[in-house]
């Protein structure tokens, strides 16, 4: 089996003595970041980008990755411990983990969690091996067009997940769009709203943009009230699930982690959407839905696996296509481009060996995070009891450092405190960052094969609906349009924001 | 009717969009359309522009249907040193080199909290200078100059 053989050949590479530590720092450094309120993954893999340009690419990679899932990891401690998820993705298990440990059973809900995750976790890599060949065969015979389409699928997916107004969403990504295009006309070599600014004719640095728009404006917002963070934190014991608890937990965690794989496919989908459709779903098939919101295990194991698959699958679009599920899969292409690899179909044939050693370490780092996290939940208890204040300075000095080595541009900073205004504002007006920056990566793609479409069809619009696949994709966007626009849509989505708030 | 209320947050956001739209569709047509078979570097930007002036007007149209939460506190302390804790680093990394320059980001930064104490802000920013001296300089061999020529080196 073709199959099995890639795995191995991604086992060998990913079980290096150094993949594993990088491995391992990346799964720690995720989990620190999960458990410390105030930065996220996003955030963090900006910050650190510049620390692994001096790895080779499948170690960096492997890191970033571990990174990501380790910050899904870490945020679910948190959401259970003291009912504050350190992620989004895991703002849905504090509804009810959070009650599970007011009622003792912080230990069981967070082995559930941590099984949940890790079921999902094998799942998905095993479906992310299976997929990704067939998809990348298809993703060759893409021309501009299918592109074309595709991207503009991926910002339409991406504000079903935003909150309230929709159409503020659909004015983030434009905006995006607009900023991505910020630096020198491709084809005319024109400079384009640079402001006369030199340093800016490469395009506005995507790191700066992430760190300002997702760190900076995290930090303000949290500055804004200064409250003491309560720590009413539940005792950890017995972390064994009890037999029923196990039973409980298996129908929910096979739903989430079929959910999970479907929406982590999705570009702009990913893990958030996932975590909250499988909540919706479980409390739904629930004999007992009054159960939920006091400390269901459904309500723990379902969406901690479906964010886990989510978070796996998502790596699909980017791996194969080279197209961002999400913000963090944005800063792997970044990431990958620093290192000289073109993210695309032509990386699994060009380079077998990087493309599966990351699938393989996916499952290394949940592995290492389910024996490594279990027993060190009192060390991350502890790091809770950092006072806010003593981090903010920290994270400011690496996002400065960060942010200044990648390419040793004085004006990238300017640009980190400018977009972390920005943000706050934006922030503050209730627009959400993540279809932003989504749109701010795929801006310059966007144009580019839009404009290659249009010279090869020789300026004919049709061509975007009479080619196959790209009509399909034209038609699947106008179909989650239609989607999110549905009255009835829009009340639930309401409802289920209005949970997680 | 009743008298025309506008939802402070939405009105704002609808009005950022129009601005910065009418920004970036005013610079476009400074360049190059072009046609739709060979587009000039204008032509995608100012159909984007155009439509976020178009999201813009929906938004500053629903802010007067719909009164939402009010925009709240904004935290001006946190904007007046977190802000320019990067700027500083910018303009110093050169001339001061990498540890004065840290030192000082680390430490204004610092002050944004109203809790932070002068000497605690002090031991802090040392504390994270040296150890992302020692980190990123020493143990990952980042290019910096650990003190620059302003000081004399």
């Amino acid at each position: 089996m073709e199959l099995f053989s890639n795995l191995a050949l991604g086992l060998a590479t990913a079980a290096s003595p150094w993949n594993l530590l990088f491995c391992l720092i990346g799964v720690l450094l995720g989990t620190l970041v999960g458990v410390l309120p105030g930065i996220g993954a996003t955030a963090t893999i900006a910050m650190l980008l510049p620390i692994t340009f001096q790895l080779e690419p499948v170690s960096s990679l492997i890191m970033l990755a571990g990174i990501y899932y380790g910050a899904q990891y870490g945020g679910s401690t948190t959401a259970i411990l003291i009912n504050m998820p350190g992620e989004s993705s895991s703002a849905v298990t504090a509804l009810d983990g959070y009650q599970m440990a007011r009622r003792g059973k912080a230990g069981s809900a967070l082995a559930i969690a941590a099984l949940g995750s890790f079921f999902a976790g094998t799942v998905s890599t095993f479906l992310v091996a299976l997929f990704a060949p067939p998809l990348t065969s298809i993703a060759l015979q893409f021309g501009a067009a299918e592109y074309f389409s595709l991207m503009v699928v991926g910002l339409v997916s991406s504000i079903a997940l935003a909150h309230g107004s929709i159409v503020k969403a659909l004015g983030m990504v434009v905006l995006g769009l607009l900023l991505g295009l910020v630096g020198t006309d491709i084809y005319s070599g024109t400079p384009r709203f640079t402001f006369g600014i030199r340093e800016y004719s490469d395009g506005l640095n995507f790191v700066a943009v992430a760190v300002g728009v997702f760190g900076i404006a995290e930090i303000l917002r949290n500055l804004e009230t200064e409250k003491t963070r309560e720590l009413l934190m539940a005792k950890v014991g017995g972390l064994f699930p009890s037999r029923e608890d196990l039973r409980a937990m298996i129908a929910p965690m096979l739903r989430g982690t079929a959910i999970g794989s479907a929406l982590g496919i999705l570009p702009g989908g990913g893990a958030i959407l996932a975590a909250f459709a499988s909540y919706t779903v479980e409390k739904r098939v629930s004999k007992t839905p009054d159960e939920f919101g006091r400390g269901a295990v459904a309500g723990v194991a379902g969406p901690e696996s479906a964010n886990n698959a989510g978070a796996q699958t998502s790596f699909i679009p980017m791996l194969t296509l080279g197209i961002p599920a999400n913000p963090v899969m944005a800063l792997m292409i970044g990431a990958m481009i620093i290192q000289g690899i073109v993210p695309g179909p032509n990386v699994a044939t060009e380079q077998p060996a990087l493309f599966w050693g990351i699938i393989a370490s996916m499952w290394i780092g949940n592995l290492m995070l389910v024996i490594l996290n279990l027993p060190l939940i009192g060390l991350w208890v502890k790091l809770l009891t950092v006072p806010y204040y003593v981090l903010f300075p920290i994270i400011m000095a690496f996002c400065s450092i960060g942010v200044y080595s990648v390419n040793g541009n004085a004006y990238d900073l300017y640009a980190v405190a400018f977009f972390g205004l920005i943000g706050y504002v934006l922030a503050k007006l209730r627009c959400e960052p993540a279809p932003l920056l989504l749109g701010f990566v795929l801006g310059p793609l966007l144009e580019e094969n839009l404009r290659r479409a249009m010279i090869i069809s020789r300026g004919d619009p049709s061509v975007f609906v009479t080619r196959p696949i790209s009509a399909i994709l034209l038609l699947l966007a106008l179909a989650v349009l239609v989607v999110v626009f549905l009255p009835s849509v829009r009340k639930k989505r309401d409802e289920v924001f209005v949970e997680e708030d | 009717m009743k008298s025309v209320s506008i939802d402070p947050a939405n009105g704002a956001a609808g009005a950022l969009f129009i601005a910065i739209g009418a920004v970036f569709a005013f610079q476009a047509f400074g360049l190059e359309l072009g046609t739709t078979f060979r587009m000039g570097p204008g032509y995608f930007p100012l159909v984007l522009a155009l439509i976020l002036i178009f999201l813009g007007c929906i938004v500053l149209v629903q802010a007067t249907r719909v009164q939402g939460e009010p925009i709240g506190a904004f935290a001006w302390r946190g904007m007046l040193l977190i802000l320019p804790a990067p700027i500083i680093f910018g303009l110093t990394v050169r001339g001061l080199g990498f540890v004065p320059a840290l030192f000082l980001a680390a430490l204004i930064a610092a002050f944004a909290s109203t809790r932070m104490r002068p000497l605690m802000a002090i031991v802090l920013a040392a504390a994270v200078t040296l150890f992302s001296t020692l980190v990123f300089i020493k143990a990952l061999g980042l290019p910096f100059r650990l003190f620059g020529p302003w000081l004399g080196y």
